[in-house]
């Protein structure tokens, strides 16, 4: 089941490049995936916790790399928001005017890279999957993006080729750092074996600062983030809400799956470091992103920025820190999916995305204005929002940090993340009143909403945070086993 | 079960029997011929999997040669290349006409299709040499057949002037190789490769001398597999040598190159003073091949010039692997394992790279990369072939070039070799810009010129066959794990399936 999610969509994407139609066959197989997704998000006995699901098909038996999947609660709702936000990308795609099949298929592609990803417990399938969506993205923003497309393609796909080149010497030192009788590519497996110590304290530092290194590039992590901005500002709208939405998630997911529980003397060694960086998430690319004038740099700027909660939920090591990361992760994917969609509905009327060329859209087009400004306000984190319930668990999760680590420093790092939300107000209340509020101009008052057909993406990406903001207990229950059994006891 | 030299002797009679029959045969073109031989060398790819496999053995005949798996994989090796090479040449009939004087219009081709079986032949047995006589004498075979293969367009000055520099510089290294040769027999008073092992186990000797043999070897052997400090040669080289041979030199001596040199060096890695040396300056020139390769690689606005640099930087990255030599024996994440994959990677990749720009060439009339502008729409098929073929040598997973790419790295972690580690994370990124940018070229610009590109027959099935191998050895890597490890081919029952728990 979980590799019919898996290969669902790259057979579609084949198919697609062999010649059938694009859209429809994109649209069907997202709405199958979901479908698919629903099912194993309901079908999993949460009364049993643990991976389900599981089905493996072995590769290299030698070395135990095996094609491996399966699923606990945290991949569940990954692979949830997969398949969210793949099927709203594909739907609100507009009209292509050139290779529309080229397109679709690799949307595709990096949704299947993505839901790979999440669904592998094998550290080489987990790497592979993720690097599929890798040259789509390079094809995806040359060929169909806008302003400085070409700049922004290269520093994209150069960046994350490094990260990824990192985070595969770091994969491949962890599994070195196990000893030879008992090395294996299992996941699982690896897990168990940490939680007996057998990764020695000392040999811990190395391989978590490569992950950390390689998985912060491909999260933007402070000092690692500019490829992110330029890259979704120039990304065709749905290449952008997978790219932010979903993918960049991979790093985070990572960082949880795989570097906390098999290198937990490292976390905690290299803390400091990342609660400097983390800051720098939060705070300089806060105001970086004050100073944006156009509205997709200012989207970007703030989806590097709320990685810096998350980081700080990862860094706290503890129960609530990591689930209100996974809960913010989630959220922050379908917040910033929807904002992007949007603005991709901006852009077919204003293709510059210029703040100060709007004003007084409300009026003109009040659909927008109402769900824009809900977007926003989910995504600033105001309470009723899955954000919201996220950000309030990582600042409790942070003000408890787990033994080893040095509280004071997380006090301090809750206070600057604290102000971020400040900061996030500032840009987020700015832009939507350049855009939306005011006396609508000549040009501006002839805008309309976009068709129906194209909003419900967006209105189902918001009822899923709403759902999530209301009751995050739903969500919760998945995530929170699998991470107490993550993390270290 | 046959002998596995008599692969090599086929080889030869079917080199002879191509000249013989070029000679006297009536007709003008001699295209048949090339036919034939690839049918022939196709046929003794799958002779080679009833060939008994028997390592080098104490009496006469089998001091000089060893059928072990890594010979074996490496004749395989050697077939493929020439295949693939000969589909080459078909297609690059029409470039080569035009280059060769001759009173009747297909003159002078036939040893075009004859001398890349005689080279075919010398990877054949250099595959299997465990002597430094043999080792010699084959690598001559190879050497000296490219001298006339790489000078063989004489209308035309770049090729003649590729012929000369490969031939001077060829022949230097030459000199330096059986320099060392002597020196290393100086010292040990053996030629055979066990025999050498079994006297520096035994016996003490003198580092100095033999340690200067070594590193003249070395020279003669970095020479041909371009590593840094003689690389110099390849570009000029491989730029202004027919297309074919080109992609014959990158593939099929390099190849060779590395097996004579895992092979050369095992003896002297016994000796610990004298093994750490060694991999401190095979280290060396893994770091400063890895550099200048992929640095210089960056600003080339010519593909096959391109292609020249990226085969010395994947020179490098084999020599890491090298340079982390551990376990003489095939173990898994073992030297030999992570060069033979990495070489087979390397060979369907540039093979098809090449491939496809001998199409391309043929019809934009140059091989610029701005020449393969727009190929997306004039031939989805080949811009795609191209596409896996660069994703392959960029490492991007699920493509051979990546498995190849994690074997090496896997070593260099085992062996801590951080300093080439983090050199690595410079040239990875500076791979992904320079082979991207033809997959930029292929896919955002338009064509200047909107025909449709026709493919034929043969070489479209080669492409295919290219880019379904790639996949299979990225995703599973088992069948050349095993066949570079020698075990039998076992026949498991497949179990029933356990999914779904």
């Amino acid at each position: 089941m979980l590799s019919l999610i898996i290969f669902l969509p790259l057979l579609a994407a084949f198919a697609i490049l062999l010649g059938a139609p694009g859209r429809k066959t994109a649209i069907g197989a997202s709405a199958l995936q979901f479908v698919l997704t629903l099912f194993a998000l309901l079908g999993y006995d949460k009364a049993k916790g643990g991976f389900q699901l599981l089905s493996t098909c072995p590769i290299l038996p030698e070395w135990k790399l095996n094609y491996a999947v399966g699923v606990d609660g945290l991949s569940l709702v990954m692979l949830f928001l997969t398949a969210i936000v793949t099927l709203a990308a594909v739907w609100v795609s507009p009209k292509i005017e050139k290779r529309e099949n080229l397109f679709y298929a690799c949307l595709l592609f990096i949704s299947a890279g993505a839901a790979g990803a999440f669904a592998s417990v094998d550290l080489f399938f987990f790497y592979a999957f993720h690097e599929l969506a890798l040259i789509p993205t390079f094809l995806l923003i040359g060929l169909w993006g806008t302003g400085e497309r070409f700049t922004a393609a290269w520093k994209i796909t150069i960046y994350l080729g490094l990260g990824s080149f990192v985070l595969l010497i770091g994969l491949v030192d962890l599994y070195l750092a196990v000893p030879e009788a008992s090395r294996t590519f299992n996941l699982i497996d690896l897990q168990q074996l940490a939680a007996t110590g057998i990764i020695p304290a000392e040999a811990q530092s190395r391989p978590y600062i490569f992950l950390l290194i390689g998985f912060g590039i491909l999260i933007s992590l402070f000092p690692f983030h500019s490829w992110a901005p330029p890259a979704y500002a120039s990304a065709p709208a749905p290449a952008a809400m997978l790219h932010a939405g979903v993918l960049k998630k991979f790093g985070l997911y990572g960082l949880i799956r795989v570097a906390l529980p098999l290198l937990p003397e490292g976390a905690k060694s290299w803390a400091w470091l990342l609660l400097i960086l983390l800051v720098g998430n939060i705070i300089y690319v806060g105001f970086v992103t004050i100073a944006q004038k156009k509205l997709d740099l200012l989207l970007g700027y703030s989806s590097v920025m709320h990685m810096g909660y998350i980081f700080l939920g990862i860094a706290a090591l503890n129960v609530i820190g990591v689930s209100g990361a996974a809960l913010l992760m989630f959220a922050h994917g379908l917040s910033i999916a929807a904002l992007f969609a949007m603005a991709g509905f901006l852009r077919e009327k204003s293709p510059l995305l210029a703040l100060d060329s709007f004003g007084g859209l409300a009026k003109a087009a009040p659909w927008l204005g109402f769900t824009f400004g809900l977007a926003a306000f989910a995504s600033i984190g105001l309470p009723g929002f899955a954000n919201f319930a996220g950000e309030m668990t990582i600042f409790f999760g942070a003000f408890k940090p787990a033994a080893g680590l040095i509280s004071s420093n997380f006090y301090l790092a809750t206070v600057f993340a604290l102000w971020g939300v400040v900061v996030s107000a500032v840009y987020m209340l700015r832009a939507y009143r350049a855009i939306f509020l005011g006396e609508p101009g000549k040009d501006i008052a002839t805008w309309s909403d976009p068709a129906k057909a194209m909003r419900w993406p967006v209105v189902l990406l918001l009822a899923v945070l709403l759902l999530a903001g209301f009751a995050p207990r739903v969500f919760l229950a998945y995530v929170q086993p699998s991470i107490e059994a993550l993390l270290p006891k | 079960m046959i002998d596995s030299i008599f692969l090599e002797i086929a080889v030869l009679l079917l080199g002879i029997y191509m000249l013989l029959a070029e000679s006297f045969s009536k007709s003008d073109d001699k295209r048949g011929l090339a036919k034939t031989a690839i049918v022939i060398l196709t046929a003794l790819i799958g002779f080679s999997f009833f060939a008994r496999v028997n390592p080098a053995g104490t009496d006469l005949a089998k001091i000089f040669y060893s059928a072990d798996p890594i010979a074996f994989f490496f004749k395989r090796i050697a077939l493929l290349t020439t295949i693939i090479v000969l589909i080459m040449s078909l297609e690059y009939k029409s470039v080569l006409a035009k280059f060769i004087p001759g009173v009747t219009p297909g003159a002078g081709l036939g040893e075009f299709y004859s001398l890349p079986v005689f080279t075919c032949a010398g990877l054949m047995f250099m595959a299997s040499a465990v002597d430094f006589l043999l080792i010699f004498v084959s690598l001559e075979l190879v050497t000296i057949s490219f001298y006339v293969l790489v000078a063989y367009m004489r209308r035309q000055s770049a090729s003649l002037e590729a012929g000369v520099k490969y031939l001077i510089l060829g022949a230097l290294s030459t000199g330096f190789l059986v320099y060392g040769i002597t020196w290393i027999f100086g010292v040990t008073g053996e030629t055979n490769l066990a025999a050498i092992t079994h006297v520096l186990q035994t016996k003490t000797v003198d580092h100095a001398p033999l340690l200067f043999g070594i590193v003249l070897v070395l020279i003669g052997l970095g020479f041909k597999v371009a590593a840094a400090p003689f690389q110099i040669w390849v570009p000029d080289v491989y730029q202004g040598a027919p297309t074919p041979i080109t992609a014959f030199l990158s593939v099929g001596s390099k190849a060779a190159g590395f097996v004579v040199l895992l092979r050369v060096l095992v003896p002297f890695l016994v000796v610990p003073e004298v093994s750490t040396k060694v991999l401190a300056l095979l280290g060396i020139m893994a770091g400063a091949t890895l550099i200048y390769g992929n640095l210089a690689a960056l600003p080339q606005d010519n593909f096959k010039r391109l292609l020249a640099y990226s085969s010395i930087a994947h020179a490098g990255y084999l020599l890491v692997a090298v340079a982390s030599f551990q376990s003489t024996e095939a173990s898994l994440g073992s030297t030999g394992v992570a060069v033979g994959y990495y070489l087979a990677g390397y060979l369907l990749m540039t093979l098809l790279s090449f491939l496809v720009m001998i199409v391309v060439a043929k019809h934009s009339r140059g091989d610029d990369i701005l020449h393969f502008n727009g190929l997306a729409k004039r031939s989805p098929f080949l811009a795609f072939g191209l596409l896996v073929a660069m994703m392959s040598l960029a490492g991007v997973p699920s493509t051979a070039g990546f498995v190849g790419k994690f074997l090496v790295f896997l070593t260099a972690v085992q062996m801590q070799k951080y300093t080439l580690i983090g050199i690595g994370f410079v040239t990875v990124a500076a791979g992904f810009y320079y082979y991207l940018r033809v997959v930029a070229a292929m896919y955002w610009q338009e064509p200047t010129d909107n025909t449709p590109i026709v493919i034929a027959p043969l070489t479209r099935f080669a492409i295919g066959v290219l880019i379904l191998l790639i996949f299979v050895f990225g995703i599973f890597p088992k069948p050349i794990v095993n066949s570079l490890r020698g075990e039998p081919p076992v026949i498991t029952v497949v179990e029933p399936h356990v999914a779904e728990k």
